[in-house]
């Protein structure tokens, strides 16, 4: 005999709720939650911009001037506007949420969750200097 | 502050009715009562039908996790006076089949709970005679907030992942399992990667978070499923560069 009490498996009157299709609405956490899961969209919208932009590069000077005209329409500025809000909401929420998955111990002591999300400030602000250093440079 | 106070609760009577209804009891607020105390008061006082489980009373036994305003919360660390002078509203945790009022089925979880195997895997057994497997108290650290969790299911009921594909393990038996991956006593990881690393495994979690606000004994489930996948991630590449270091 088996010792898996086999009434409940078999109990025909349990009550299940349906996930309603809103679910993400019920709390705060939720939408934020799926706000970000949706800033991978902007993400590579950005990367499809990058891939355009190469492709009117290898297509020489009027095809880049042309790219760059495009991008100075309003529609794509009001499109950059808002994809560079969510690409900044993905990069702050996901920097804000590393300590949870790094975790690090030194002489014994995790490090604390500041120095980590502090680390990948400071990383994201050198690389920015950088990019910018040398782009502004010439 | 006001001398009584409404609680709604959900009930549900399967021989009565076929999905829950809500009722209201006007019950004595008193400043050190939380909702357990309440719903012990409707039991002993108003209303000897309604079912709710509960044993402890002190945040041990995990037995009276319910949502409370919307809330998964253990009920008997959840006092009235943070809500009064609101109604209070208790339903059975989400996502689980409700077997009456506010008694949840949790057999889905204790099926998972086994298959991550929460207990300490040796290769080798070595007799009592040799004593025990010594362990340091900066070893016991490193897993110490994993095994403070007490089952009481509340983060299953914060978890929209689990609502949406009951398949997924869950936060509480991830968190127990990497309790005993990082308990130095252990050699069972090898067999535990099999379990977690599938689809419904640790991959299933997209980092809600929520299982980590609602944990009554800060456990962080989220974090122990996050820290895995960093390990799950790790192992796999090593397998792809080395497919005969990892046999």
């Amino acid at each position: 005999m088996s010792a898996e009490p086999h009434y409940t498996l078999y109990h025909p009157r349990w009550y299940r709720r349906r996930v309603s299709v809103w679910w993400w609405l019920q709390n705060r956490s939720y939408t934020w939650f799926v706000l970000r899961e949706l800033t991978s969209v902007f993400v590579a919208f950005f990367a499809v911009v990058y891939l355009w932009q190469l492709r009117a590069l290898a297509q020489g000077p009027e095809a880049y001037g042309l790219f760059l005209l495009r991008l100075k329409t309003p529609l794509f500025l009001a499109l950059d506007t808002v994809a560079f809000l969510f690409v900044l909401f993905h990069a702050i929420t996901w920097f804000h949420l590393t300590p949870k998955a790094m975790v690090f111990q030194v002489r014994g002591k995790r490090v604390p969750d500041w120095v980590i999300v502090g680390s990948n400030y400071a990383a994201w602000l050198v690389l920015s200097g950088a990019v910018a250093f040398t782009l502004l440079r010439g | 502050m006001p001398s009584t106070v409404a609680l709604t609760v959900a009930r549900y009577r399967p021989e009565r009715e076929s999905e829950p209804t809500f009722q209201t009891y006007e019950i004595p607020f008193r400043k050190d009562w939380v909702v357990l105390d309440a719903l012990n008061h409707v039991k002993d006082e108003l209303d000897g039908s309604l079912s709710f489980r509960w044993s402890c009373r002190m945040g041990v036994c995990g037995s009276c996790g319910m949502k409370v305003n919307g809330t998964p919360k253990l009920t008997c660390a959840t006092f009235l006076s943070d809500y009064v002078p609101a109604p209070i509203r208790v339903e059975p945790l989400d996502y689980f089949p409700v077997v009456r009022d506010l008694v949840v089925d949790l057999t889905d979880f204790m099926r998972k709970l086994k298959q991550v195997k929460p207990w300490i895997i040796r290769t080798e057994e070595k007799p009592p005679a040799e004593g025990e497997y010594l362990q340091t108290p900066d070893q016991l650290d490193t897993y110490k907030q994993f095994s403070m969790c007490i089952n009481c299911m509340l983060c299953y009921s914060a978890c929209p992942i689990y609502g949406l594909e009951p398949s997924f393990i869950g936060p509480a038996a991830i968190a127990l399992a990497q309790r005993y991956n990082m308990d130095s006593r252990d050699e069972g990881a090898a067999e535990r990667l099999k379990i977690l690393s599938e689809h419904d495994g640790i991959w299933q979690c997209t980092f809600v978070g929520e299982c980590t606000k609602v944990c009554p004994k800060h456990v962080d489930p989220a974090g122990a499923i996050q820290q895995y996948k960093l390990t799950g991630a790790t192992r796999w590449v090593k397998s792809l560069l080395l497919p005969w270091g990892t046999r």
